[in-house]
């Protein structure tokens, strides 16, 4: 225990008096809120509308069809308003559309109509995007039917943004820069602290040592995890004082899911440091291996919805993905734990794996 | 553990590298209580037979066994027992001297304060910079704090790879006393160094080329083994003279050393050597072998 609480000490030594790991360490969630706290425009495609339509006129059946033969939309019905918040939260739609009793009647002897059209907002430029497609797409409608009618009509669609009113991009990208942060700190960090050992040669010296592989592995992990869950707490409260995003839902679940998130982190480190020798390797098979992927892939940046099957289809082996996810509905949309227990579960079964693998590959000797 | 005589037995190892032969078939047997040498260019072999030897590197076919244990299957319990200096300097460098010490020492279960006894005539000489990183010492006294940190568990067996290379000659001389000084307490000693002149500090040297082991003796008799006569004589910036003696058939080899060729004759007299009679005769000097001479010679006859 003395010889594994002393090889801690050493590792925090080597953090500390390293300017560039510190900065890199500390800095770098703050940069990271900052940088991206500049909108990020996206575009949309073949995104899940839902439909809950009162009328089943000809109007609502023309705009429904309409909206179907967009590229940007894929429109399934619901039949009852408590529907509504389900498939919000279980991510089953990003926009519904309400049609009120009587559109039909209403647009013609009133030449006025109204429906709602409900975002989830905590993707805000998504949403935004949303439903201003959906606007044009209704504009162009009335336009064929002024054409056809030869008078005036109104359609109003009354906007609502659900979980961030505001529409603060904030909401959305604080989840993804706490993926891709604690991914930076844990895995990289954590491999270039092994690998050093490699290529200064004091690898060399700790193998011909009686010191235990697993307590070499531990006491490198253990600074780190340290330093992640600081800098998880440095972005909570960035954002709750500094961007104004509350954190609408359970706090410990968010705390659980994001220590599940950094272990299964620490464990992509270890295995980067098992197949390299070099600190440049290191620093490019994590760099392009899991920051890249983790930024454009995860959902982060851009829709997965939007990807490309292939790419879709790549995602869901990213564990910032589900972490993001998760992160997602547990800060913003505030949802209970049973709307995250699938993230759970991938994360703890991704963590199980890596960890063992990574373990076993652990080489007691040089080559 | 092995109170036996012997501190080292290897037979037969084996590695290769790719197509590189790093050890070809090699065997010995090291004492108990030995300072045991190799010598060799680099690239002989000797950092993948310390490799091996301190259970780091598995080798393809052979055995070894350190301290009574052997280096594969009881390398948990051999770990314990040994010291080892790689080649490249070691330590953590933004750690300070004395806290590379303390790790090391509880690395290996123990305290400085334990072993102290020990590591004092090394250690004594770099303490009054206890205090400095390790990367800011000069190269004499990253060795001296190496050699503290390998020593501080008291090893029954402490492996050197090159501890001297890149040093100033006056720490090497001391580094030399002090391993000296290490084999009277009874530990069991094997440094490889590329300086021959080093070589006759050792109780016994072996001289390794290409992953062999061209021969195991003790200094004197290794230099005492030298078949022939070996002249020395002025080289004078004449390069026209090397390549003179090259093409003599009288000559059987010539080696330039510094600003000396070292010469041996096949019939072992001067008499057959006839220089260019328009030009005066070198003077040649019969002077005894050095190491260095006796290992060009083993190189050349392999």
């Amino acid at each position: 225990m003395k010889q594994f609480l002393s090889f801690v000490q050493k590792e925090f030594y080597h953090i500390f008096r390293d300017v560039r790991s510190m900065l890199i360490l500390l800095a770098m969630p703050i940069i990271q809120i900052i940088l991206f706290g500049f909108a990020i425009t996206t575009e949309v495609r073949n995104v899940q509308v839902a439909v809950l339509d009162f009328s089943k006129d000809i109007s609502t059946q023309q705009i429904i069809h309409r909206l179907q033969e967009s590229e940007y939309f894929t429109v399934s019905e619901i039949s009852h308003p408590d529907e509504i918040d389900r498939i919000f939260k279980k991510g089953q739609a990003n926009l519904v559309l309400v049609f009120g009793n009587h559109f039909h009647d209403n647009l013609l002897h009133t030449g006025e109509a109204s429906l709602q059209m409900i975002a989830d907002a905590s993707e805000p430029n998504q949403a935004s995007t949303l439903v201003n497609y959906a606007t044009s797409i209704l504009g162009l409608y009335r336009q064929e039917l002024m054409r056809e009618y030869q008078m005036p009509f109104q359609i109003r669609p009354e906007v609502r943004m659900l979980y961030n009113p505001q529409m603060k991009s904030a909401y959305y990208f604080v989840p993804g820069v706490m993926g891709l942060i604690l991914m930076l700190i844990c895995a990289m960090m954590t491999s270039i602290a092994i690998v050093r050992e490699k290529e200064t040669g004091t690898m060399e010296v700790l193998l011909a040592s009686p010191i235990r592989p697993l307590y070499i592995i531990l006491a490198k992990m253990v600074p780190y995890f340290t330093l992640s869950i600081v800098n998880l707490i440095t972005i909570l409260l960035l954002a709750v004082f500094v961007l104004k995003v509350p954190i609408a839902g359970n706090l410990v679940l968010l705390a659980l899911l994001s220590l599940l998130f950094i272990i299964v982190a620490l464990s992509l480190g270890l295995l980067i440091s098992n197949i390299v020798d070099t600190q440049v390797a290191a620093i490019l098979v994590s760099g392009m291996g899991l920051m890249m992927p983790t930024m454009i892939l995860s959902g982060m940046v851009f829709p997965i919805e939007s990807m490309p099957p292939v790419l879709q289809g790549l995602s869901t082996v990213l564990p910032a993905r589900w972490y993001i996810a998760a992160v997602k509905k547990l800060m913003v949309q505030g949802v209970d734990g049973v709307f995250v227990i699938k993230e759970f579960v991938l994360l703890a079964f991704m963590a199980a794996v890596l960890l063992a693998v990574s373990l076993r590959k652990f080489k007691i000797r040089l080559q | 553990m092995n109170t036996g005589k012997t501190a080292i037995v290897v037979s037969k190892l084996n590695k290769r590298f790719g197509n590189i032969q790093a050890l070809n078939d090699v065997s010995f047997e090291i004492e108990r209580g030995e300072l045991f040498g190799l010598i060799g260019p680099d690239g002989a072999g000797k950092t993948t037979l310390f490799r091996i030897l301190t259970s780091l590197l598995l080798a393809d076919s052979g055995s070894a066994v350190v301290d009574g244990l052997d280096v594969v299957n009881d390398y948990r319990e051999l770990r314990k027992h040994i010291g080892y200096m790689p080649g490249r300097f070691s330590l953590y460098p933004d750690l300070t001297v004395e806290e590379n010490l303390h790790f090391f020492a509880t690395l290996f279960n123990t305290t400085i304060q334990e072993n102290y006894r020990l590591v004092e005539p090394i250690y004594r000489q770099i303490e009054p910079f206890k205090n400095r990183r390790a990367g800011k010492l000069s190269g004499g006294m990253k060795q001296k704090l190496a050699l503290s940190c390998a020593l501080i568990h008291k090893p029954s067996v402490l492996f050197l790879d090159e501890p001297t290379t890149g040093v100033d000659p006056v720490s090497r001389k001391e580094f030399w006393e002090m391993l000296r000084l290490l084999k009277s307490e009874g530990i069991t000693i094997v440094v490889s160094t590329p300086y021959m002149d080093e070589a006759t500090r050792c109780d016994r040297i072996a001289l390794v080329q290409h992953g062999k082991i061209l021969s195991i003796e003790t200094p004197e008799q290794i230099v005492r083994q030298f078949p022939k006569k070996l002249y020395r004589t002025e080289m004078r910036n004449q390069l026209q003279l090397l390549k003179e003696l090259r093409e003599n058939p009288a000559v059987e080899s010539v080696f330039m050393f510094g600003e000396y060729l070292h010469v041996t004759f096949t019939d072992d007299t001067l008499a057959p050597y006839h220089s260019n009679p328009d030009r005066p005769s070198p003077v040649f000097t019969e002077i005894p072998p050095s190491i260095e001479d006796c290992f060009i010679h083993l190189m050349s006859k392999s």
